[in-house]
């Protein structure tokens, strides 16, 4: 349960401090993924969260290690920089995806309206000419 | 009580975390539209690298540093390729 490497306290404090402020961030984006009402406004807590999140944990990643190692240990700043560069560009592609498919459905919708709409008029027109001829027959 | 500290941070960051990735889990599982459900997914996969990440601390080596960077960049690459197909109906063109 508290397995956990032997660091002095100041890197302790820090550790610690940086990874549940992390966790609690990263929580917080998932939180507003979950309930946000719209697509549109869904997309944008996990982008910011786990950003934030991201950083704040690779902190403590490059505290922890740098302290048990004795040396600078910067190798995490490569997924920071993959995470932090990767996540916005998943995040757009993925809103102008919705955004086109949710045009198209629009388009489709008011395709389909104006053809009911045409079906209707001829409809009406037909039987317009119909109740004509009829009246016609009658006269004579 | 400095481990004692450490540990409980820990353990504490690793909870916060698995009820991120079940907050994403409901998102994927109830998501309205089709891109609701790749945004969760996404971000499933990147709560699921910090936990990763959390979990190389608690054990003390670099070795999960690895297997972090191979989930993000498989995230990434399947996130981007389920938006292409959302949008154009194929991956590849």
């Amino acid at each position: 349960m508290t397995q956990a490497p032997e660091l002095p306290l100041w890197a302790t404090i820090i550790v610690a401090g940086f990874v549940v402020y992390g966790a609690a961030l990263t929580l917080l984006g998932t939180i507003g993924l979950a309930r946000l009402k719209t697509f549109y406004e869904r997309v944008h807590p996990p982008t910011l969260g786990l950003t934030m999140g991201n950083v704040s944990i690779l902190i403590a990643s490059i505290t922890c290690f740098s302290v048990l190692q004795s040396r600078p240990v910067v190798h995490e700043v490569l997924l920071l920089f993959f995470v932090t560069l990767t996540t916005p560009v998943t995040m757009m592609l993925l809103a102008r995806a919705a955004l086109f498919r949710d045009r198209s459905k629009a388009y489709d919708e008011r395709i389909a309206t104006e053809a009911q709409l045409a079906a209707q008029r001829q409809a009406d027109e037909l039987a317009a000419a119909q109740r004509e001829a009829a009246e016609l027959s009658d006269q004579q | 009580m400095n481990v004692l500290i450490l540990g409980w941070a820990l353990t504490v960051a690793q909870t916060l975390l698995g009820l991120a990735m079940l907050f994403s889990t409901f998102r994927l599982l109830r998501g309205p539209r089709a891109q609701d459900r790749v945004g969760a997914l996404d971000s499933l996969y990147a709560n699921a690298m910090l936990l990763m990440v959390v979990f190389g601390i608690r054990a003390g080596t670099p070795l999960f540093f690895e297997a972090a960077l191979i989930i993000a960049i498989v995230g990434f690459a399947s996130s981007s390729a389920l938006a292409k197909f959302l949008m154009r109906g194929e991956v590849i063109e």
